[in-house]
C-alpha cells in the first residue's frame, strides 16, 4: 500500500508552464477547484458540527469549566452535570471492542486475502460486507437476547472461576456492563477492518510476495514480514473507521451497558457511554442547562476524537519512517 | 458515469410522484405513555375524516414539549404538566399562551421477580421510598415484610431497576416518592430523569420488564398498560387512606375523581397519592399540549374538532387499552376550554 | 539450531499462524451467520404480503405493515446518497491527485472527526440546521444527516484505493498524452472502481440502519408522507420503536423489517456490482 503522500509528479512545474487558458481547456483547473471545493465542504460541516456544539454548550461551560470533565455526579433534577462517568465508559468500552476485533479482524483478512481461493473470498466477503448493514437496534437487541445471556450464564462466571483475582473480574455479573458493550461492538466494528484490510491487502503488488518467497521466506513470513507491513497504513486506517464507530455507536450500546453512570475497575459493572446518555435523555431532556450538558457531553466526544485520531496519526508517522510503501 | 447519472435522474423522477394530495397533515409529539390510545384515536378519526391525517410521534414528554414550543409540530402530549418557566417561554416566543387538554388517566406499577415467591406483594410508601433510596437492601426487611405477613421473603439483596432514558413514567414514579419521602424530595427530587442513588437503568419499559425478568431479586416500576399487555405481577400499594391498592382502571379514575373538584382551569394538577379510599396512589393525568392560537385556520378547526370527538366518541376506546377515562366533570370543563383555541 | 531445525521451526510457524487465520476468518463468519440466521428465522416468519403492502395498524392491534417505512428509507437514502457520496468521491480525488499534503493532511483530519461524530449528535446537528429554521420536520432533514454521515467513510476508503493504482498506470497515460483530469477520469477511478464502490457501498450499508440521526429530522409517520417536506417513517426508527415496544406483534414486525432492511442493501449491492462492472479491472496481483 502507499503512503499518503501523493505519488505522481503533479502539479508544480507541469502546470505552471502552461497557459491558463489551455488548463482551463483541458478540464485540470477546473478539475482541481471543483474537487477542492468538495473537499473543502467535508472541513466546513465538521467545522459547523462543532460551532454548533461549542455555541449551544455555552451555560453548563461557564457554569462548571472544567469540572465539567473531573466530576461525577450526573443529576438532572438538582443540576449537577459531570462527565466522567460517561467518558470513562466510552474509553473502556471502544478500547475493549478494538482489543477483540482487531486481532480477529486483520487474521481474517490475512485469510481471506492471502489463503482463501478467490470465489471462497469474494463471497465471505459479500457477507461480512452485510454485517454492516445490520442496523444498530437490531445489534443491541441481538446483544439483550443473545450476548447477555451468554455472559451471565457461561462466560462471566468462567472469568471469575479462572481469572477472578484480578480486579477486572470482580464484582457481581448481571451480564449487562462493560464486558457485554465491548463484545457487542466488536462484533460492529469487525466488518470494516476485514473489509478494509482484505482489499488493501489484495492490492499489494504480486511482486512483493515473490520476492519475499524467492528469498526463502515461508508463507507467514511473507505476509507478516512484507505484505503486511506494506499495507500498514490501509489497515490503520481501517482500524481509525472501526474505531471512530466504537466511539460514536449509540443504540446497542445503550441497549446492553446498564445506563448507570459509574466508575468500576471491573469489567462486569454496568456503566454509561456518552453516546449512549446522550440518546437516552436528549429527547426529555427540559431546562436549558440539561439539555446544553449533554450537548456539551457532543462537545467532549469530539475532543477525545480529536486527540485520538492525533494520537493514532503520530503512530502512522512514527512507524513509517522505516521501509514502508513508497510505490 | 453516464449510466449512473441516468439511474439517479429515473429514480428522482419517480420519487417526484409523491406529490401532495390534497390531504390535511397534521403534526404532534410527545409522550410515549399515552401513545396507545392517540394512535388508536388518529386512527378511527382519520376513518371518519379521511381527509385529515393526523401523524403523532412519540419521542417523550420533554420532546413535545420542546417540540411544540420551537413550532416544529402543531401540537405536543406530555405526562407532566409544562412548569411555569416552561409556559412561558411558550409565551415569549410565540406571544401566545399554550393550553393543556388532559386525555386520559394512567398509571406505574412496582414489578419485581423473586425466586419463589408468587404472591402478590403489598408495598408501602416507607417500603417503595426506602428500596428506591437503596437503604432497604433486602428482601425480608421489616418495613416490607410486616405488610405481607403470610409470605416467605428471602433474605437476598434487591436490586432496583429504574429507566434510563427520560420518561414521564419516571416522572410519575418519583413525584409519588417525592410526596411520600422528604428524603427523597431532598435528595433525589422529581423529574422525567433523575440521578437514581441506586440500580441499574433499562430502555424504555421493554428495557425495565426484561431486566426485571431475567434477574431474580429486582424490583422495577412500569406502566400498569404494559404490565397488563405482558402478564408482568405487580404488587399493591397503600394510598393515602391506609388501603393497599391494586392497580386498575377502577382505581385510577377514583384518584382522578377527587382531583376533579379542584381541577385548576389551566388543568395542571398531580394525582400522586390522591385521596379517596379507592384510589391507586401512583396515578396521573396525560395531557395534550395546544397553542391556544393557530395561523392555519384548517389545522385549528381539524384539532378542535378532534378534541370534542375524543371527549366524547374517544373515551369509550380507551378502557379496552387499559387507560382510564376521565371523569365527567374534566370533560366538560375541557370541552369550555376549547373555545380558548383561536 | 541447525539449518534445517530452523527450516522446520519457522514452518511449523507458518502453518500455525494461518490456521489461526483461518479461525478468526471461522470466528467472524461464524458470528455473521448467527446473526443473518437468526434474523431470517425470526424475521422470515413474520413476513407476509401485508408487510410490504399496508401502513401500520393503530398501536395494540395486531396487523398492518410496513410499507410507509420502506418507501421512506428509499427516499432517505436516495437523498442521502445524493449529497453524501459526491462530496465524498470527489474530496477523495482532490485528496489524491490535486492536493498538497498539508491540505490533505487537515481534510483527512476533518474527516475522521467527522466519522466518529456520533449519529445522535449528528442528529442534533441536521435538527439545528434543516429542521427549526424551517420549522418543520422532513425528508430533506433526514436525508441531509444521513448524507453527512455517508461523507466521511466514502472520502478516507475512496482516497485509499485511489492512492493503490499503481504508479505505472497513471504515467502510462499521461506519457500518451492525457491530461490530469483525463488521466483520474479514464484510467486511475476505474482501475480502483472496486474499492471505491466498496466503500460507497459500506456506507450506504452504515447510514441505511441508523436511527438515531432521523428521530430529529424525519421524525416519523403514521401514514403516507407526500412530497419530500415532510416527516417520514423509516424501516430504522420503525424497528427501534417496534423492537422496544411492549407488544408481541410489534417484535414479530420489528425482526420483519430488520430481515427486508438486510435484504434491501443486499439487492442494492448485486444490483450496483453488476452494473458498474465492466470497465477496466486490475487483474489481482
Amino acid at each position: 500500500m502507499v503512503t499518503t503522500s501523493t505519488t505522481l509528479p503533479s502539479a508544480g512545474p507541469v502546470s505552471g508552464s502552461r497557459s491558463f487558458f489551455a488548463g482551463l481547456r483541458d478540464g485540470d483547473e477546473i478539475a482541481r477547484l471543483i474537487t477542492f471545493l468538495f473537499a473543502a465542504t467535508v472541513v466546513l460541516i465538521t467545522l459547523l458540527i462543532v460551532y454548533m456544539l461549542w455555541r449551544n454548550s455555552v451555560l453548563p461551560r461557564h457554569k462548571f469549566g472544567f469540572a465539567f470533565l473531573r466530576t461525577s455526579t450526573w443529576d438532572p433534577n438538582f443540576d449537577q452535570f459531570g462527565a466522567l462517568p460517561f467518558i470513562f465508559g466510552t474509553l473502556v468500552t471502544s478500547a475493549l471492542s478494538l482489543l477483540i476485533a482487531v486481532p480477529l479482524g486483520i487474521g481474517a483478512a490475512i485469510f481471506l486475502a492471502e489463503l482463501a481461493p478467490a470465489r471462497l473470498s469474494d463471497t465471505l466477503e459479500f457477507f461480512i460486507d452485510l454485517l454492516a448493514a445490520v442496523p444498530s437496534v437490531i445489534y443491541g437487541l441481538l446483544g439483550i437476547f443473545i450476548v447477555v445471556p451468554i455472559m451471565r450464564d457461561v462466560i462471566q462466571p468462567a472469568l471469575k472461576n479462572t481469572l477472578g483475582f484480578l480486579p477486572l473480574f470482580k464484582g457481581p455479573a448481571f451480564g449487562i456492563g462493560f464486558l457485554t458493550a465491548g463484545v457487542v461492538l466488536a462484533i460492529m466494528v469487525i466488518p470494516y477492518i476485514i473489509s478494509v484490510s482484505r482489499e488493501v491487502l489484495l492490492s499489494v503488488p504480486r511482486d512483493q510476495r515473490e520476492a519475499a518467497l524467492a528469498l526463502g521466506s515461508t508463507r507467514w513470513e511473507s505476509t507478516w514480514k512484507v505484505v503486511v507491513p506494506f499495507a500498514r497504513t490501509g489497515i490503520m486506517g481501517s482500524i481509525f473507521l472501526a474505531l471512530a464507530r466504537a466511539l460514536g455507536e449509540t443504540m446497542a450500546v445503550t441497549m446492553v451497558i446498564g445506563n448507570t453512570p459509574s466508575i468500576s475497575a471491573s469489567l462486569f459493572s454496568p456503566g454509561d457511554s456518552i453516546a449512549s446518555v446522550v440518546a437516552n435523555q436528549f429527547t426529555e431532556a427540559t431546562g436549558e442547562l440539561y439539555t446544553q450538558s449533554l450537548i456539551e457531553l457532543g462537545l467532549v466526544l469530539f475532543l477525545l476524537t480529536f486527540i485520538l485520531n492525533g494520537l493514532a496519526r503520530l503512530l502512522i508517522v512514527a512507524t513509517s519512517q522505516r521501509g514502508s510503501a513508497h510505490a | 458515469m453516464k449510466r449512473i447519472t441516468a439511474i439517479f435522474l429515473v429514480t428522482l423522477g419517480l420519487g417526484a410522484f409523491f406529490v401532495a394530495r390534497a390531504v390535511l397533515s397534521i403534526n404532534g409529539a410527545g409522550a410515549s405513555f399515552p401513545e396507545p390510545i392517540y394512535s388508536k384515536w388518529f386512527d378511527e378519526y382519520h376513518k371518519k375524516d379521511p381527509n385529515i391525517q393526523i401523524n403523532y410521534q412519540s419521542i417523550g414528554s420533554g420532546g413535545g414539549i420542546k417540540q411544540v414550543t420551537e413550532g416544529t409540530v402543531d401540537f405536543g402530549a406530555s405526562d407532566g404538566p409544562m412548569n411555569d418557566d416552561q409556559l412561558k417561554a411558550f409565551q415569549d416566543k410565540h406571544g401566545f399562551p399554550i393550553l393543556h387538554f388532559p386525555t386520559v388517566l394512567g398509571a406505574a406499577v412496582p414489578t419485581y421477580n423473586i425466586p419463589g415467591v408468587s404472591a402478590e406483594l403489598n408495598f408501602t410508601p416507607e417500603a417503595l421510598a426506602g428500596i428506591f433510596l437503596g437503604k432497604i437492601t433486602k428482601w425480608n426487611d421489616p418495613t416490607i415484610a410486616s405488610a405481607n405477613s403470610g409470605v416467605n421473603l428471602p433474605g437476598n439483596d434487591i436490586l432496583v431497576v429504574h429507566r434510563s432514558d427520560g420518561s414521564g413514567t419516571t416522572y410519575i414514579w418519583t413525584d409519588y416518592l417525592s410526596k411520600v419521602s422528604d428524603e427523597w424530595k431532598t435528595k433525589v427530587g422529581k423529574n422525567t430523569s433523575v440521578n437514581w442513588p441506586t440500580g441499574l437503568g433499562g430502555n424504555k419499559n421493554e428495557g425495565v420488564a426484561g431486566l426485571v425478568k431475567q434477574t431474580p431479586n429486582s424490583i422495577g416500576y412500569v406502566e400498569l398498560i404494559y404490565a397488563i399487555k405482558n402478564n408482568m405481577p405487580f404488587g399493591k400499594v397503600k394510598n393515602s387512606s391506609g388501603t393497599f391498592i391494586k392497580a386498575d382502571l377502577a382505581s385510577v379514575t377514583a384518584a382522578a375523581a377527587g382531583a376533579a373538584k379542584d381541577m385548576p382551569d389551566d388543568f395542571r394538577v398531580s394525582i400522586t397519592n390522591a385521596p379517596g379510599k379507592t384510589a391507586y396512589p401512583i396515578s396521573s393525568f396525560t395531557w395534550l399540549l395546544i397553542p391556544s392560537k393557530f395561523s392555519d385556520a384548517s389545522k385549528r378547526d381539524a384539532i378542535k374538532g378532534f378534541v370534542k370527538w375524543m371527549l366524547a366518541d374517544g373515551q369509550n376506546d380507551t378502557e379496552s387499552l387499559a387507560y382510564s377515562k376521565l371523569p365527567k366533570e374534566v370533560v366538560a370543563k375541557e370541552i369550555s376550554a376549547l373555545d380558548k383555541v383561536q | 539450531m541447525t539449518v534445517n531445525a530452523q527450516l522446520r521451526w519457522r514452518k511449523f510457524v507458518s502453518n500455525f499462524m494461518l490456521t489461526m487465520t483461518g479461525l478468526c476468518a471461522l470466528v467472524a463468519v461464524s458470528v455473521l451467520f448467527f446473526i443473518l440466521g437468526y434474523l431470517v428465522y425470526h424475521g422470515g416468519t413474520s413476513i407476509n404480503w401485508d408487510f410490504f403492502t399496508k401502513l401500520p395498524a393503530p398501536v395494540g392491534e395486531n396487523g398492518g405493515g410496513m410499507a410507509n417505512a420502506i418507501v421512506g428509507s428509499a427516499k432517505l437514502l436516495m437523498l442521502a446518497t445524493l449529497f453524501g457520496v459526491p462530496i465524498g468521491f470527489f474530496g477523495a480525488i482532490y485528496l489524491a491527485e490535486f492536493s498538497g499534503s498539508n491540505v490533505a493532511f487537515v481534510v483527512r483530519y476533518a474527516a475522521d472527526l467527522l466519522n466518529g461524530v456520533p449519529s445522535i449528535v449528528i442528529g442534533i446537528f441536521a435538527y439545528s440546521i434543516a429542521v427549526q429554521p424551517f420549522k418543520h420536520f422532513s425528508t430533506y432533514a433526514g436525508g441531509f444527516a444521513l448524507g453527512v454521515m455517508m461523507i466521511p467513510i466514502t472520502l478516507r476508503s475512496t482516497e485509499q484505493f485511489l492512492l493503490g493504482v499503481p504508479r505505472a498506470l497513471r504515467e502510462g497515460a499521461m506519457a500518451l498524452g492525457a491530461s490530469k483530469w483525463k488521466t483520474i477520469s479514464t484510467v486511475v477511478v476505474p482501475a480502483a472502481y472496486r474499492g471505491i464502490l466498496t466503500a460507497i457501498l459500506l456506507a450506504f450499508a452504515r447510514v441505511a440502519g441508523e436511527t438515531a440521526p432521523l428521530l430529529f429530522t424525519a421524525l416519523g409517520n403514521r401514514y403516507w408522507s407526500q412530497g419530500w417536506n415532510e416527516p417520514t417513517a423509516s424501516l430504522p426508527v420503525m424497528i427501534y420503536n417496534y423492537a422496544i415496544g411492549p407488544f408481541e406483534d410489534w417484535h414479530r414486525q420489528a425482526w420483519a423489517a430488520g430481515l427486508v432492511l438486510l435484504a434491501l442493501i443486499l439487492v442494492i449491492n448485486i444490483v450496483a456490482r453488476a452494473i458498474l462492472s465492466r470497465g477496466i479491472s486490475v487483474p489481482r496481483s
